[in-house]
């Protein structure tokens, strides 16, 4: 988690033993991000506007809206991530290593908390992470 | 709970109510008047925009006399970043199946 004076930005990032072009692949086809992500209709062209899909639930309806923002073959690819109210961007990273590939992604956007008395006030909160928690694990 | 959710996201997707929230997180509690001052709308705006942030919780008011008291409640942000860490979870996992992905893609 990193962070900045109004938002955070979620960070993974990964060594694969695979090509840039492969990862490429998986991450700008269709049917392929269907395969480890979710129903879309994405194509790796700036301005293009597509959904995620999940399987809706009380009170949503499972949708994701994205719109492209960056695309550069094999080593950048970035779209907005707009769910519940929350808009972030997805930003993903290729860069090519001896054995493969360091793939990063970042999630920015996330608002930040203020206040020092914040991190005490968690355990209020302790069933809406439950049902997140349930959330995730509808999400596989 | 999603509703509560929906009203913290909703109250701080405007830049001119987080202003009002971070300034009470930081400053701690002021009046409409004072905040109004600073905020660069005006008053009924503010008042408005106050309206919201309390219905999402982030805010909490008390009367005295005329004027009435505006403080922040940041543990109301909990879910802000608990859903940063649920998008954690999500990506990690996704991480997984994207390589078994790749690895099914060399057959």
């Amino acid at each position: 988690m990193t962070e900045t004076a109004t938002t955070h930005t979620l960070v993974i990032e990964r060594e694969m033993p695979h090509s840039p072009e492969k990862i490429w692949r998986a991450l700008t086809e269709g049917q392929l991000i269907e395969e480890w992500l979710l129903k879309n209709d994405f194509k790796p062209v700036v301005g293009h506007r597509f959904q995620f899909r999940r399987t809706p639930m009380p009170n949503w309806n499972g949708i994701i809206e994205c719109e492209v923002l960056e695309v550069e073959p094999t080593s950048r690819l970035s779209y907005g991530w707009g769910s519940m109210g929350l808009e972030t961007v997805v930003a993903w990273t290729l860069t090519p290593t001896a054995g493969g590939t360091h793939l990063r992604m970042e999630q920015s956007g996330f608002p930040s908390e203020e206040g020092a008395n914040f991190k005490g006030a968690k355990y209020g909160w302790r069933s809406f992470i439950d049902n997140l928690e349930r959330l995730v694990g509808r999400l596989n | 709970m999603r509703a509560v959710t929906d009203n913290v996201f909703r109250a701080l997707a405007d830049p001119t109510r987080r202003g009002i929230f971070e300034r009470l997180a930081r400053d701690g509690e002021q009046t409409v008047h004072a905040l109004t001052g600073r905020a660069g709308v005006s008053q009924p705006a503010v008042s408005k925009h106050l309206t919201v942030l309390k219905r999402a919780k982030l805010v909490r008011h008390r009367r005295e006399g005329r004027e009435t008291h505006y403080s922040a409640q940041p543990q109301a942000l909990a879910p802000l970043v608990d859903w940063m860490s649920v998008y954690g979870a999500f990506w990690r996992d996704r991480f997984d199946q994207l390589e078994n992905l790749l690895k099914r893609m060399d057959k």
